[in-house]
């Protein structure tokens, strides 16, 4: 590759060359971050996923919480209302994470984005950076916005004797009342942001693998749904161990837990759960380096 | 100034360009010619580091593609008019564009005004027609006001007026003292826009010649003769030393041959002609003798009217040109009587 280039053969009269005025300087990761964000808000698909995101959010954490509002003790802690709108709002964040890469690969405009920033990492961070950030703010003013809705309508629930035992509610009862303290505040706003945000790397990731929408979205879906399917029919005695660890791990049970009600019925906080999606996010980006470096566009 | 060096480049078994090494110069257009299959846009992309070569080198203005720091400045490129996404406006997609190589957003409105499309700049490019794509693809490509300017195939699909149009502003890309380098299929396109011709054929370089060179080469003039008589006919110019090439529909071509002389020749031999017409051939014709071994994709059957069977093969053409650009085989073998 770094053989030497001998003079060019044949001689010729060198015509004026031309020279732009425009001068040549250098660029930076900060040019790439302008253009990957000029990208990512003029296109429709952007806007379309993430207003989904947020009306799907908010609207089925607003029925939600009137459908509780009838009740005297919903039973559960205060903000985790919020989950339903947010388990398939992410869907729209995965989606988005996915496009960001494969519209540019079905396009055919990966090939022009190459051409104008050669170096390959530098579009990658640049894309990850800047969807993650869109994504991790606007997930977290949807969750935000829902859990403000479900404390204002939720609070004053009047809480039974039998209660004060139930593992779930554990940290959330104080006086007779239902709470949310400091930790579930965060677990059911920037937790959850992040938890979604990363899933969405995670589908940019898998996206400048695969290359194909459909295919990774697919992957995606597969991923964050069907270890939850799977030990939904897993009956037989010698595999509850398999559905349980299934159940532990699934994406859905690390959502869940952000909103302090695991499906394993623990008391995990989520945030073990994010970070083990950040590691595998950070394996998943590792491998899109590795190939995107080497693989012909 | 563009240099390959050995440039080959293999998918499994197949080899799409094999070492190739030549140099485009600057302040002429050069055209890279070869049929379709022949690797030309595979070339092209490994000079924009989008595909890594197994073997080879390029290099521009001494450097390679992933080495420059703000490419647009140097080298702009139109590989294909849909590599663009649908959905961004004109005019965002060259922003975005001009971001990354810290151009200026003044310069979008400049180069969309260029190339015509100023009017449809806040437009989807969904709805672009081929032509206005295209426009839009040379308008990324003029963004930096490079030295270098390279365009894959950039008349197809283009109505007469945008062919004329790309066919003058590469030329004054070219009097401006830029390297110009357009890849193309159709010889007779370059015959009017390039100075400088590579020929490609099955990823081997065929000819690096200036188009000069190769119209002096190819510029055959021969007679063609058409009489009931051909027996007689063929004594008469045997007398007079003349031989004759008689193609498939019995006609007779006389390599450079006077049509007067010939004339006064049949009728002192008082022979009927049908026909008595000065021919040229056609530089499309000479490219389809050059590449005829390297296509990749032959049509099954002839059709009537042929042009390749009209082509008369002499002795006299083939050594002249071509003898040491097909890798030792005959280049010109009598294209379409072959099947």
């Amino acid at each position: 590759m770094t053989a030497p280039v001998p003079a060019p053969g044949a001689p010729y009269a060198y015509a004026q060359q031309y020279t732009s005025p425009i001068p040549v300087q250098n660029t930076t990761l900060a040019h790439a971050l302008k253009s990957e964000w000029t990208k990512i808000r003029t296109v429709r698909s952007t806007v379309w996923t993430l207003s989904v995101m947020l009306a799907v959010v908010i609207g089925i954490g607003m029925l939600v919480t009137l459908a509780m509002t009838h009740s005297d003790y919903v039973g559960a802690p205060l903000l985790s209302g919020g989950l339903f709108g947010l388990m398939l709002g992410q869907l729209a964040v995965i989606t988005l994470g996915v496009l960001v890469v494969t519209s540019e690969y079905s396009t055919g405009m990966i090939r022009t984005t190459f051409t104008a920033c050669p170096s390959r990492s530098r579009v990658l961070t640049a894309k990850a950076i800047v969807f993650f950030g869109l994504s991790f703010v606007t997930t977290t003013a949807a969750c935000g916005i829902t859990a403000l809705i479900n404390s204002a309508a939720l609070s004053d629930q009047k809480v039974p004797s039998s209660a004060y035992e139930d593992s779930v509610m554990r940290d959330s009862i104080e006086a007779g009342k239902v709470v949310a303290h400091g930790g579930q505040w965060l677990g059911a706003t920037v937790g959850a942001g992040l938890f979604v945000a990363l899933l969405g790397l995670l589908s940019l990731a898998i996206g400048t693998l695969l290359r194909h929408s459909a295919g990774a979205i697919t992957a995606m879906m597969g991923v964050v749904l069907l270890p939850l399917i799977l030990a939904l029919f897993m009956f037989a005695e010698s595999m509850h161990s398999l559905r349980d660890f299934l159940i532990k791990y699934s994406a859905l049970n690390g959502l869940a837990s952000m909103y302090r009600i695991p499906m394993d019925g623990g008391t995990s906080t989520g945030w073990p759960g994010l970070g083990l999606l950040a590691i595998i996010t950070a394996i998943a980006l590792g491998g899109a380096y590795a190939v995107l470096a080497k693989r012909d566009v | 100034m563009i240099e390959l060096q050995g440039l080959t480049k293999r998918y499994g078994d197949k080899t799409a360009v094999d070492h190739l090494t030549f140099t485009v110069r600057p302040g002429v257009v050069t055209g890279f010619l070869g049929p379709n299959g022949a690797g030309k846009s595979t070339t092209m992309r490994m000079m924009l580091d989008l595909d890594n070569p197994t073997a080879g080198d390029v290099r521009i203005d001494g450097k390679h593609y992933r080495d420059l720091n703000e490419p647009f400045k140097y080298i702009g490129a139109l590989l294909d008019a849909k590599a663009i996404h649908g959905g961004r406006t004109a005019y965002n997609h060259l922003l975005c564009l001009a971001q990354s190589n810290r151009i200026p957003a003044t310069r979008v409105a400049e180069v969309l005004e260029t190339v015509g499309l100023s009017s449809v700049a806040q437009k989807r490019s969904k709805g672009f027609s081929l032509g206005m794509g295209q426009r839009l693809g040379i308008a990324g490509a003029l963004l930096g006001d490079p030295e270098i300017l390279m365009f894959d195939e950039p008349v197809n699909g283009l109505d007469p007026e945008g062919i004329h149009w790309i066919r003058n502003l590469m030329k004054d890309l070219a009097a401006q003292g830029r390297t110009v380098f357009v890849s193309s299929h159709l010889m007779s396109e370059m015959a009017l826009t390039a100075e400088h011709l590579v020929v490609i054929g099955q990823g081997r370089l065929l000819a690096d010649t200036s188009m000069a060179d190769f119209i002096a080469m190819n510029s055959r003039s021969y007679v063609r003769v058409r009489t009931p008589d051909p027996e007689r006919l063929r004594d008469a110019l045997a007398a007079a030393q003349i031989t004759p090439v008689v193609t498939g529909d019995g006609s007779f071509e006389i390599e450079g041959g006077d049509p007067a002389r010939i004339g006064e020749l049949a009728a002192k031999h008082q022979l009927t002609l049908h026909e008595l017409s000065p021919q040229r051939a056609s530089l499309e014709e000479a490219f389809m003798q050059l590449t005829a071994d390297s296509v990749e994709y032959h049509a099954g059957g002839h059709l009537a009217g042929d042009p390749a069977g009209a082509v008369p093969v002499t002795d006299g053409a083939a050594p002249q040109w071509g003898a040491g650009w097909s890798g030792g085989k005959d280049s010109t073998p009598s294209t379409g009587k072959e099947s």
